[in-house]
């Protein structure tokens, strides 16, 4: 599920649940449209709640932009393993994805409407973290 | 600098200003508010709207901030629009809302 044909910041959303990201990934396909890259991310390797690496390794891989990539997560190792996800990038490429603090959901939509109107990475995680500002 | 010339610019414009009433049965909910700042974004122009004609302001721009307004349906929107593309960012508004978000 992605879209990467765009030149808009990619959305990746993390969640301990594979069914609360494709949620919310759907909330962001049906609010926003189709203009921003985005991919999903739930479930430990075995199928269980939690969060796996290369998972999110292939999430931000679908949800590639030029112009980066904002990754919303939800609790402890979804944030944990998204910033061991980041760092085995190619170096390149480290500083073009981002971790939001923000809420999964409220925070994907928002991040995403932000992104489909162009904006930069940084203003992307800026809308997104007003949320808790 | 490319920003600071953009402000510069915008400073000579007249804000031009209209009102429509919110037709949407559940108001500025989070879809319709998702609309109205990706309509605002198409637009250089310094673009914002209150629920009464001497404000409080908010950006349109901010999907947070044009979210926290919650305004309910029959609300009047008044939007204040500056900039090069203002006349064409205000029509494009005030279609958006007339025509309830194309939900109503």
């Amino acid at each position: 599920m992605n879209n990467s044909s765009s030149g808009n910041v990619g959305i990746v959303i993390v969640s301990h649940s594979p069914k609360i990201a494709e949620g919310a990934a759907d909330m962001v396909r049906q609010m926003v449209g189709d203009a921003v890259p985005l991919a999903w991310t739930g479930g430990d390797s075995d199928g269980g709640l939690g969060t796996n690496v290369a998972g999110i390794l292939e999430a931000i891989e679908l949800a590639w932009s030029p112009a980066g990539v904002a990754i919303l997560v939800d609790l402890g190792g979804a944030e944990t393993n998204s910033e061991m996800a980041v760092e085995m990038l190619a170096e390149d490429r480290r500083a073009s994805v981002v971790v939001c603090n923000a809420p999964v959901v409220e925070g994907a939509v928002i991040a995403a409407t932000e992104s489909s109107g162009g904006s930069s990475l940084a203003a992307v995680k800026r809308s997104a973290e007003e949320f808790y500002a | 600098m490319h920003d600071v010339n953009a402000g510069c610019a915008a400073e000579t414009f007249v804000p031009l200003t209209a009102s429509a009433v919110l037709v949407n049965p559940v108001g500025l909910h989070a879809r319709p508010s998702v609309k109205l700042t990706q309509c605002a974004k198409g637009f250089v122009a310094k673009i914002e709207f209150a629920l009464a004609a001497d404000g409080p302001w908010t950006d349109a721009k901010s999907p947070v901030k044009v979210m926290r307004v919650k305004a309910p349906q029959g609300a009047t929107l008044h939007f204040r629009v500056t900039g090069p593309d203002g006349e064409a960012a205000l029509a494009a508004l005030l279609t958006l809302v007339h025509d309830g978000f194309g939900e109503a």
